[in-house]
């Protein structure tokens, strides 16, 4: 847990005070990412940088799991916090396992225990440690060099982490699958993770709060849904963007909104049921499956009528299928790309497991906006 | 020829002054490193004092050697060493200490901010950061001004033969003032030799010192 209470930062220029971070209050609770957004100059690395104080705060308070960190002198405290930044920072005099070791070494760790974190880490974002242990940051990609910079963070196994803009530096794609690999190992780690970002489709993926700051000061923090759903000033809509509710579909999964139950008919079925079956229901179309429950095809109600055949010999090829798990904006995407309504869902076994369509995409984003209309 | 045939006759005198020459830059540039490095490192602190000390040190490489031996003289003469080796070393430790000090200087203000950043935010203190991280970085650059500052010296105590500190200077003051073009010849290749010799050493002691992963 990492609370800020009246957290407040001045500078004194030659052109009077500037107030950088005006009586921030906030609270991430345990476990969770905490993304502190807006644009450049707005207080959210002041207020960052003020928790590990590389920039001293000038009032306020701030609170690590409860403990009023004001007791801590700034070289104990900042041993207990991980920090990454957007430059990496390893120190390229060192080898990748000596960069891992510094925090754990400084804080006592004998030599053995120590480099046995550093190979458990390496092994966990997937560098292999034989390869990577003796080897120096220049030696490695970008992408190498930012995953060591996280587990030199990692490697005294602080509660709290502070990442400012850490995957800025890096390319699109790279970018895309080092978040990924992030949040899969903050799912068991669970630590509490401050996070410095001026990308709000990296804080809406990342982040399970949204902290929006302008000038100094917080205009929303919510959840990523919220802000992205009621932004709560025209500020904090400006910034999130006017296709705020397209980056809505990145928070939803196909799941979610899928209809299990959609009718499903075996290859080999007669036409005459299949007819029948949609005689009885709301639905238009019928999913023919395989023997193994897979998704092989679909038949219409119109052309299922009055046809003597099997489903297998009329049903149509499905268009595409999307996993369970893939977020609505890939659904959504796949829709558009082969001008359908509807799309049938894969499980991971490639079973079949329901049906997405439109309707229920838009239902499902627009349920909020209902409700906060009826309120 | 005869410049062969005399160095031939006399090697063991001419290896007596080098190694005469030797001593008095080992010693003046050893000092040199001792004050020069940590007033670099200290001067980073603060710009103002910096760029006074860079200033003063720039003057002092600009009074010319034999000048330097003259104004010692009366000084060190109050305790009895106003010629001889002690001037050679002083005079030496003086001018070594701008490419030592600005070395120091520019290569530690040089550490990319972002590692200095990295190292205070994951809580080492000041010496720790200047011992793990700056020195190791900046030793390439230090050790650049320590050869500097080792070819240059080896012409400047070449003159110390006038104030009777001996070294192969010795060859060239006598080959001057005897018109003997074998000593003189013989004393200036030596002194060359010799800086060639000690930038190609010292070149080895900075590969040595450069950490691995800085070159490769």
């Amino acid at each position: 847990m990492i609370r800020l209470e009246n957290l407040t930062k001045t500078f004194d220029t030659p052109n009077g005070t500037v107030v950088a971070a005006d009586k921030v209050n906030m609270e991430v609770p345990s476990g969770e990412i905490c993304i502190l957004l807006g644009p450049s100059g707005c207080g959210k690395t002041t207020a960052l940088k003020m928790i590990n104080r590389l920039i001293p705060p000038s009032s306020g308070k701030i609170f690590i799991n409860g403990e009023d960190t004001s007791g801590l002198n700034d070289i104990e405290l900042r041993r207990k916090i991980g920090y990454v930044i957007q430059q990496i920072g390893l120190f390229p005099n060192m080898t990748i396992e000596e960069n891992i070791c510094v925090v754990p070494r400084l804080l006592g760790w004998d030599l053995k225990r120590a480099r046995a974190r550093a190979a458990e880490l390496l092994a966990l974002v997937g560098l292999e440690p034989r390869l990577f242990l003796k080897r120096y940051p220049k030696e490695l990609s970008g992408g190498q060099q930012q995953r060591v910079g996280v587990i030199r963070a990692l490697a005294a196994d602080p509660p709290v982490m502070l990442m400012d803009e850490p995957f800025g530096a890096i390319d699109p794609i790279n970018r895309e699958i080092i978040q990924d690999e992030f949040l899969k190992m903050q799912a068991t780690l669970k630590k509490t993770i401050m996070f410095v970002s001026h990308d709000i489709d990296e804080a809406v993926k990342m982040g399970d709060k949204i902290a929006i700051f302008r000038a100094g000061k917080i205009e929303q923090y919510d959840a990523p849904d919220r802000i992205l759903a009621h932004p709560v000033n025209a500020f904090v809509a400006d910034f999130v963007g006017a296709d705020r509710t397209l980056k809505r579909l990145r928070l939803i999964t196909a799941e979610e909104v899928a209809d299990p139950d959609a009718p499903v008919i075996a290859r080999h079925g007669r036409a005459a049921d299949a007819a029948a079956m949609l005689r009885n229901s709301d639905h238009r179309f019928l999913v023919v499956i395989d023997a193994d429950h897979r998704p092989v095809g679909y038949v219409t109600a119109e052309e299922a009528e009055g046809s003597s055949g099997l489903v297998g010999d009329l049903a149509h090829p499905l268009p595409a299928t999307v996993p369970v798990r893939a977020d609505l904006r890939a659904v959504v995407s796949e829709m558009f790309a082969h001008d359908t309504l509807w799309l049938t869902l894969v499980d991971d076994g490639g079973r079949f497991a329901g049906v997405v369509t439109q309707p229920a995409v838009t239902r499902c984003l627009g349920e909020t906006y209902a409700r906060a209309n009826a309120a | 020829m005869e410049t062969i045939q005399f160095v031939a006759n006399n090697l063991g005198t001419i290896g007596e002054m080098a190694v005469e020459h030797i001593s008095i830059v080992a010693v003046a540039v050893g000092l040199a490193i001792l004050t020069g490095v940590p007033l670099g490192i200290a001067i980073t602190q603060n710009r103002q004092v910096a760029d006074t000390v860079l200033y003063v040190a720039s003057i002092i490489v600009t009074i010319p050697s034999i000048a330097l031996f003259g104004l010692m003289i009366p000084v060190l003469s109050l305790i009895g060493q106003g010629i001889g080796w002690l001037p050679a070393v002083i005079a030496i430790l003086l001018y070594s200490q701008l490419p030592i000090v600005r070395n120091t200087y520019t290569a530690i203000t040089n550490v990319d901010p972002a590692l200095r950043e990295a190292a205070r935010g994951m809580g080492m203190t000041a010496a720790q950061r200047l011992w793990r991280v700056e020195i190791p970085i900046a030793v390439p650059v230090i050790m650049a001004g320590v050869r500097t500052a080792v070819v240059m010296n080896i012409g400047v105590a070449a003159i110390a033969a006038y104030i009777g500190a001996g070294g192969l200077g010795v060859l060239i003051s006598r080959g001057i003032t005897q018109t003997d073009s074998r000593q003189l010849i013989a004393g200036a290749i030596a002194v060359s030799l010799l800086a060639i010799l000690a930038d190609w050493a010292l070149l080895q002691v900075q590969k040595r010192l450069t950490p691995a992963g800085l070159t490769r």
